[in-house]
């Protein structure tokens, strides 16, 4: 019987989980740039340290405490960073990164959403450190309620502050979804991820 | 994929036995209908009654007190829902207590039935998984209908102090149910001596296979069937009776009756193995549930640092085979009720890992546990933000 020979996830995935790639394992690693999303006791952290020159991402290493999903997504996602742009690696999205890992389990989707995350924040720790302007970051917002003009990027400054820490609260704040109310759905998809992320 | 298994998961289901395959093999072509009054009907309804009288001699009940039931799930469904039954009737009776550590069959179930009306009191327990006899104590009154407790708790193995839960039950003119299913087979159990009114047990944690289950009904104590539509049972649960299943869970009932004197303090030597070599090996892990009243196999640890999905999953690609209270293998983003209601953090609960031995377990097995497993907490902690 060859049931057992099919494993949980693609080959691709199963290889990053076993060899995971570009761990951060030197304590003294001169990164330019770090970031940090998610929580242990949400039961997925990561942390991603950049070296750029000529803004372009010269080596990427990370850690990550999370599931089979999250080693893979994080080790594919820094084998994909380095090399690019700060342009190109600000809009690497999740579903890139899951496209070349042959595909995640539908409720496995949001353990390759920290990769980019890590990454952007940690995009945005290093033009912080350099005392640059974030050009990045509106160009990257989406607009998810269009009756109020709510972007993700808004929605997610508010969950970070925890100033939204309700989807209430999150209403009472932009007024998103209380005019036709049809992006409610994906606006409280979006918010639990987020809390989740954050660690609320 | 390794073709070695060292298969240590036992409270989640059992292999079959090699004595109950090859009784499944031998009676395979009874077909009759063991309701049938001619030939083939009789001799399945014999193999049946030999099965009856094997379960019943397992945890100390009379033959006629023991139902089959579809599994566990079924056994505990059947008993909860007598709250809507005519036994119930007038009588003011409208609350359940249960525990807040049961199993889904249980723990869903009265939150499915808390909708249709029916009053539900949770009961918490302490840090070891015992259960809060004060607060039981406390919630107990007039209006309550059935009060179910498990008798040991499938994650972490703690045994509940079940005989002290049903005389507080009854001082209040309440039934008294236990979900025995983890605990039937693995450890002595006696409804008579316990005083339990229904207990659920089930036949795939006792080596027989998926599919057949058991009720115990105290004589005398008033029922009504949740499946209807037969006389079978003597009229407690209709549908033909499953031959080959009965006929399995009596061989794997007596065998547990058999081999538990021998088999309790051999698997008891190999979890504390087990556990002390881990101790000793693999630093910063806490060790969860009651040491004391524990389930005789089963190995609850927690290895901050290292999420459980991934300690699972390195083990199934050496060819060990566990589970983990961690979300992330359930696909929700919530870790084990189970452990959080023992007061672990998330971060213990999602790094926690169920090792549950059983009869083929041997110590070549914890050996090569305590090789392999070591190495690979060590590797998921130095890539892990901790």
């Amino acid at each position: 019987m060859s049931f057992m020979d099919e494993w949980v996830y693609t080959d691709t995935v199963k290889d990053h989980f076993m060899n995971p790639k570009n761990i951060l394992s030197d304590p003294d690693y001169k990164e330019d740039g770090k970031g940090m999303v998610g929580s242990m006791a949400c039961g997925d952290q990561m942390l991603v340290a950049l070296k750029i020159e000529n803004d372009i991402v010269v080596d990427l290493k990370w850690k990550t405490y999370g599931c089979a999903s999250a080693i893979a997504s994080t080790s594919m996602m820094s084998e994909m960073a380095i090399g690019m742009t700060l342009d190109e690696a600000y809009h690497l999205t999740p579903e890139m990164i899951t496209d070349r890992l042959g595909g995640l389990p539908n409720h496995k989707f949001h353990c390759s959403v920290l990769g980019d995350k890590a990454l952007r924040a940690a995009i945005d720790d290093y033009l912080e450190r350099q005392g640059r302007e974030n050009t990045f970051k509106k160009s990257v917002a989406k607009i998810i309620c269009e009756c109020k003009g709510v972007t993700d990027q808004q929605i997610e400054a508010l969950v970070q502050s925890e100033e939204a820490l309700s989807f209430e609260q999150l209403q009472e704040q932009t007024g998103l979804g209380t005019v036709c109310g049809k992006c409610k759905n994906t606006a409280k998809e979006l918010f639990d991820e987020l809390l989740h992320i954050y660690g609320h | 994929m390794n073709s070695k298994i060292v298969y240590l998961d036992n409270n989640a289901t059992t292999p079959v036995a090699p004595e109950v395959k090859e009784i499944i093999l031998e009676t395979l072509d009874i077909y009759g209908n063991a309701s049938s009054m001619h030939g083939p009907g009789r001799l399945a309804n014999a193999a049946v009654s030999h099965s009856r009288k094997a379960v019943a001699s397992l945890i100390g009940a009379e033959p006629e007190e023991i139902i089959f039931t579809g599994g566990g799930s079924e056994s505990n469904n059947t008993v909860l829902n007598l709250v809507f039954s005519d036994i119930f009737e007038n009588t003011g009776r409208d609350r359940i207590i249960t525990t807040k550590i049961e199993h889904p069959s249980i723990y869903e179930t009265v939150q499915t039935l808390e909708t249709k009306g029916v009053k539900v009191t949770l009961i918490g327990v302490d840090g070891k998984g015992n259960l809060k006899m004060d607060e039981l104590e406390e919630a107990m009154g007039d209006d309550v209908a059935i009060v179910s407790i498990m008798m040991a708790n499938n994650e972490i193995g703690t045994i509940l102090d079940i005989g002290e839960a049903a005389r507080i039950a009854h001082s209040c003119g309440a039934l008294f149910h236990t979900d025995a299913v983890q605990a039937v087979g693995k450890i002595p159990v006696d409804v008579k001596a316990l005083d339990i009114d229904f207990l659920s047990l089930s036949g795939h944690k006792l080596y027989a296979q998926k599919g057949i289950g058991a009720l115990f009904i105290k004589k005398g104590i008033p029922f009504c069937p949740l499946i209807h539509g037969g006389h079978q049972e003597a009229g407690r649960r209709a549908g033909t009776y499953n031959n080959t299943g009965i006929i399995a869970l009596g061989r794997a009932a007596k065998l547990a009756e058999d081999q538990m004197e021998q088999e309790i303090p051999r698997e008891q030597a190999l979890r504390d193995d087990l556990k002390e070599r881990l101790l000793a090996t693999v630093p910063d892990i806490t060790i969860n549930g009651d040491q004391e009243a524990i389930l005789p196999g089963t190995l609850n640890v927690s290895f901050p640092g290292a999420e459980g999905e991934s300690i699972l999953l390195y083990l199934d690609l050496e060819g060990i085979a566990v589970s983990t209270g961690s979300a992330c293998a359930t696909g929700s983003l919530e870790a084990s009720y189970v452990l959080l209601e023992l007061g672990l953090g998330p971060e213990l609960a999602h790094s926690s890992i169920r090792f549950s031995l059983g009869a083929y377990n041997t110590q070549e097995d914890v050996d090569y546990v305590l090789e392999k497993l070591p190495p690979i907490i060590k590797k998921i902690r130095e890539m892990s933000t901790l």
